[in-house]
């Protein structure tokens, strides 16, 4: 049964610059599919600017130029001939600071099906993403009620359920309990272990302990570059280079 | 250290006097005014014609005169606005040409509305064709604030939230549906606080209106846009520059009434202000 995965998204090669400077060097990994990876490393050294050109959130800075590829389902992303909200609809996306809409919960779910003509019953899918993002028993009897009336943690699940609801191949995280409280975290946590299943994750985290706790792979980037990529176990136990040993012993970042 | 503390106390006590000073001065003309318009303001006031007679002088004309232009003038400024307004934040390229549109529409939100006026009456009147009626009227009030539009939607663009429009677009929206689902909806509040705030401003124009053709004295009420048309201002200052004294009190009356009205405006901008704030996106 241990057959080892193939790469749901492929880098190849990926660097992204700003205007003056380059914030992530040639990058290759690949990230197995319905894993959980995740991206560490100090303070601007490219992890959210690498996490947002997966999934072309860069398109609308005009100054900012990415070259290389990403590779999703044998196409490259960044290919001529792809329309980037098609990519979106498939590599989702949660934000640092939650950010619902200030419509009702029920709105939030069913904006992005909407919009995107999705079929089926709207009703069955708003709680079926909710109850995946343990949000349902909460909300079950106000979903017409501003979503800016659910306190923080409560936000940020309704973000992944709204991310759940275009029924994504990928969800990226861009450090996602950053804005919450300690038991808001956990309930994060667990929710991204249960996500496994059928989703590949991909969490960007300052936090090395969270890093240790929910992921399966480790990427730990330095100065735009990637340093070392490998099973979490082994960048915790014995990492092969030393940067990076220095970085989870807490000496530098 | 005692000489620091006296320019302090003095500074405050100038400011208070001054901002007291605009008070009083707005105080006593609205005293001056109720003393004098009480005696005309009635129903009857709201309901009858202007007439050579002050005791049955109305302000029926001036009063649906001055609906229509609103109506008018709001339907069409109002896309207008938005649409330049969303065009400039949110399409037009960030390059020379973009910032030279926006510091000239800035700068004809300065322009006297005189100008106005004789553009209205120049393009309007004679050019279309359009004559001295409503629609006339309307479409050079609306060039005249359309600047003042313009600036504050664009104003209340920008402060729609990045994380909203990435939000968004996260879930695989187009630039369209982001700009008129997302950003427009979570702008409207301020949009149309601007919107109101202008109006306001074209409820109490005379001068182009004047130049474009409305009559000073009008004993029916315009039934279609293309009427001819008197408005408040109009009839108060037709009121007022006349001989007999009764007639200074009827122009009183209609500034009261002009004054009402524009009240209710601006209380309803601070209520959308206020509901604003209660939601923030």
């Amino acid at each position: 049964m241990n057959v080892t995965p193939s790469c749901a998204l492929e880098v190849k090669g990926l660097s992204v610059s700003y205007a003056s400077h380059r914030a992530v060097e040639e990058v290759s990994v690949c990230f197995r599919r319905h894993r959980v990876a995740a991206i560490i490393g100090p303070s601007g050294c490219g992890k959210s600017t690498l996490l947002r050109s997966l999934n072309r959130m860069h398109d609308f800075d005009p100054t900012v130029k990415v070259s290389g590829q990403v590779v999703f389902e044998n196409q490259d992303l960044y290919g001529r001939e792809i329309h980037p909200p098609t990519v979106r609809k498939r590599i989702g996306m949660v934000f640092q600071k939650p950010n619902p809409f200030p419509k009702s919960i029920y709105k939030n779910i069913s904006w992005g099906p909407w919009i995107n003509h999705m079929r089926g019953d709207m009703d069955q899918r708003v709680e079926s993403c909710l109850r995946k993002a343990a949000l349902w028993d909460e909300v079950k009897h106000r979903l017409h009620q501003s979503a800016l009336s659910l306190s923080g943690g409560q936000q940020q699940r309704l973000c992944i359920a709204r991310a759940l609801a275009m029924n994504p191949d990928v969800i990226l995280m861009d450090e996602p309990c950053s804005a919450l409280d300690p038991r808001s975290t956990a309930c994060i946590e667990d929710l991204i272990a249960d996500l496994r299943e059928k989703y590949t994750i991909l969490v960007v985290t300052h936090n090395m302990q969270q890093a240790k706790r929910i992921s399966d792979d480790v990427l730990f980037m330095y100065e735009g570059r990637l340093v070392e990529f490998g099973p979490t176990t082994q960048i915790f136990s014995q990492p092969r280079v030393a940067q990076t040993q220095a970085y989870i012993q807490g000496k530098f970042g | 250290m005692k000489r620091r503390w006296c320019k302090d106390v003095l500074f405050r006590w100038v400011c208070g006097a001054v901002s007291m000073f605009a008070t009083a001065l707005l105080l006593v003309l609205l005293v001056h005014l109720c003393r004098q318009g009480w005696e005309y303001l009635d129903s009857s006031f709201l309901t009858q014609f202007a007439s050579r007679r002050p005791a049955q002088a109305g302000i029926k004309a001036g009063l649906w005169g001055t609906l229509w232009l609103l109506a008018l003038t709001a339907t069409m400024a109002f896309p207008l606005g938005v649409a330049t307004a969303l065009y400039l934040e949110e399409y037009a390229p960030q390059g020379r040409l973009t910032r030279l549109l926006e510091v000239n529409i800035a700068n004809l939100a300065g322009v006297p509305s005189i100008i106005y006026g004789l553009l209205g009456l120049a393009i309007f009147v004679r050019l279309l064709g359009l004559e001295r009626s409503l629609w006339s009227g309307s479409m050079t009030l609306t060039l005249l604030i359309l600047p003042v539009i313009i600036v504050s939607a664009q104003g209340a663009i920008r402060s729609v939230p990045r994380s909203l429009r990435e939000a968004s677009y996260a879930l695989g929206a187009q630039p369209w549906h982001v700009n008129l689902l997302v950003v427009f909806p979570a702008a409207l509040p301020g949009i149309l606080t601007g919107v109101i705030l202008a109006l306001s401003r074209a409820i109490g124009e005379t001068a182009p209106l004047v130049i474009v053709g409305a009559v000073g004295y009008m004993r029916f009420v315009p039934t279609s846009p293309s009427d001819d048309f008197t408005a408040l201002p109009l009839q108060i200052y037709d009121w007022a520059s006349r001989p007999q004294v009764e007639f200074h009190q009827v122009a009183a009356s209609g500034i009261l009434v002009l004054l009402s009205i524009l009240l209710m405006f601006n209380l309803t901008a601070v209520w959308i202000r206020h509901r604003l704030q209660r939601y923030p996106s």
